[in-house]
């Protein structure tokens, strides 16, 4: 992974928002044990800045927000997941129902 | 000025007004009760307003599909004279994928009207896309504040694809850990901006689903001469069933409300280590019963989407109905949809089994697809947290433990909610919110339509609440 970012490049930042000592008593225990962080995509204002350290970014929008650098260039790597049985043999037993009433 | 978490709660007021900018103290009556209809009247927009509006973003006159192999199979699976035929409004067909578009458009362009120059929403669904789609057409800046991700990083894969989609409208995706804290953020950003809080629950979100209603009447009419016997909604928080039952009332539908919500019984929201132990993030109960029991707890003074008011039946389905249902939309008639409005498919096709086969049920809404959304994304991610996933009899679904594909099409059926445990609850929050026994004459009044309950019966369940 690249450990440097250049002014420019879109990066990520993280954020604790509340410490865990910090948050709502009506949050459940486990909730409440620990921190309300946040993350925010952006363009590095900073000239050069390297994993870990506080930077700024402007937004999408074009808001400045302070953070520390988590990643650079992030991407979204959700998916189609994998083939699940359970699922595929739904069409070809449903298919078969639909047929014998046909004949 | 000072950002803690309880001084900026304690401006929450303040924000609200200035981020959404209807005075709401001006429909307050009394404790509990406030005037509902002159909100809807004096803050929303005529249907006709809508729709001119909704006309300029390219926003509904959706599809509606006959599912003529999903009703084969129905009438195959029925005694004979049973097997209502179903109908789906593809409200995919929307510029961001959802019937959300409708919600968001009416805010956005409030907003643009009153000279504001973003919109923010807290939303981890299709409400983030579609706010972002509209503030794109409309030339406005856009924040979507998400809960995503649970205290190891891991996020919702469903709400991963949200924040890609938002991305790709042009707004800033601010990602948050589970909590409902989101709410402080979500003030900080209101305060920082001064843009409009496009909340999903102010007038103006309601009035922008109430074409829904009347087109699909209109659809309906076209295709079998008569508007449609059943509607069948998804209920989350409860603008969609309330907006659609309003467009269904102004088009003098007569059709019966059902609600339908996925059960997630047992897991709580605010959870961390529940989180990615739902497989649904919207449509379930978790949201379901208590914005119906207490539509207030929005992000709003009052909530415009008052679904108890509207529903004639709450039908329950288990998630592995539901990815059941999902693939047989896609398998036999070709359309790969949802989550989100398989939820009322499940509901329409067990219904239907039960109902005249001249009878006709619409399912109102469907969503876009794709990665992170699909049934094979949401259980692999769930087999990856600890969930077992397996064929068998759907009664077996546990949420958050296992989900339950049905092994056979008879064996979708729904659970009926009774609406009076929905109504007495309902009586007990606001018992319990407004730490009253006794009511004034005001608030009985008020309350027996906000629970669409009669005198006689709210008082039997005050007095059971008493004791």
């Amino acid at each position: 992974m690249q450990e440097t970012a250049k002014k420019g490049q879109w990066v990520k930042i993280h954020n604790i928002l509340l410490k865990a000592g910090e948050r709502s008593p009506r949050v459940p225990e486990d909730t409440r044990k620990v921190p309300l962080e946040m993350w925010l995509n952006g363009f590095l204002k900073d000239a050069e800045a390297s994993i870990g350290e506080t930077v700024t970014i402007e937004s999408f929008i074009g808001r400045q927000v302070k953070g520390t650098l988590v990643e650079i260039e992030p991407a979204y790597e959700h998916s189609f997941g994998k083939p699940i049985n359970e699922l595929l043999n739904i069409g070809p037993k449903v298919r078969k129902i639909l047929e014998g009433s046909s004949k | 000025m000072d950002m803690s978490y309880s001084a900026v709660m304690s401006r929450k007021n303040e924000i609200m007004k200035n981020a959404v900018g209807i005075d709401y103290s001006r429909y307050e009556k009394e404790g509990i009760a406030f005037d509902y209809d002159r909100m809807m009247d004096e803050v929303g927009y005529t249907l006709d307003e809508v729709k001119a509006i909704q006309s300029e973003t390219s926003v509904g006159n959706t599809p509606l599909v006959e599912l003529k192999e999903i009703n084969r199979l129905v009438k195959i699976l029925s005694e004979k004279g049973k097997g209502a035929r179903i109908f789906l409004k593809d409200e995919a067909a929307n510029p961001s994928g959802s019937y959300k578009d409708r919600r968001a458009s009416v805010s956005v362009y409030e907003a643009k009207k009153r000279g504001y120059k973003g919109v923010i929403a807290a939303t981890s669904g299709n409400y983030g896309a579609a706010v972002a789609s509209q503030a794109a057409k409309r030339g406005l800046k856009c924040i979507i504040v998400q809960e995503t991700f649970d205290s190891r990083g891991v996020g919702q894969p469903e709400i991963v694809e949200k924040a890609r989609a938002c991305e790709g409208y042009g707004a800033e995706v601010v990602q948050l850990t589970v909590g409902p804290e989101l709410f402080y953020y979500f003030l900080v950003l209101l305060e920082e901006t001064g843009y409009f809080n496009a909340s999903l629950y102010t007038p103006f979100g309601i009035a922008g689903v109430e074409p829904l209603g009347t087109e699909l009447t209109r659809q309906m009419k076209e295709k079998t001469g008569k508007p449609a016997d059943y509607v069948i909604v998804t209920h989350a928080g409860g603008g969609n069933l309330t907006g659609t039952a309003r467009g269904l009332l102004k088009a003098d539908s007569g059709s019966k409300v059902i609600a339908a919500s996925v059960d997630l019984s047992g897991l709580h929201m605010a959870s961390d280590t529940d989180f990615n132990r739902k497989s649904f993030t919207t449509g379930h109960t978790g949201f379901g019963i208590p914005f119906a029991t207490f539509p207030d707890r929005s992000d709003v003074p009052r909530n415009a989407a008052r679904a108890l008011r509207y529903m004639d039946r709450y039908l329950i389905l288990t998630q592995g109905e539901v990815f059941y249902v999902t693939e047989l939309l896609a398998q036999l008639e070709g359309m790969q949809r949802g989550p989100a409005g398989n939820t009322s498919l499940c509901a329409a096709i067990a219904l239907a089994r039960e109902l005249d086969e001249n009878e006709t049920v619409v399912v109102q809404e469907t969503e876009y697809t794709g990665a992170g959304k699909c049934p094979s994304a949401q259980l692999t991610f769930a087999r990856e947290n600890g969930v077992k996933v397996y064929n068998g009899d759907p009664k077996d679904n546990k949420p958050g433990e296992a989900i339950v594909i049905p092994g056979d099409p008879k064996q979708l059926h729904y659970t009926q909610m009774p609406l009076e445990k929905v109504r007495k609850s309902y009586v007990k929050q606001a018992m319990k919110l407004y730490s009253k026994k006794a009511f004034s004459e005001t608030e009985l009044d008020f309350m027996v339509k906000d629970a669409n309950t009669n005198r006689e019966e709210l008082e039997r369940y005050i007095k059971e609440l008493e004791s």
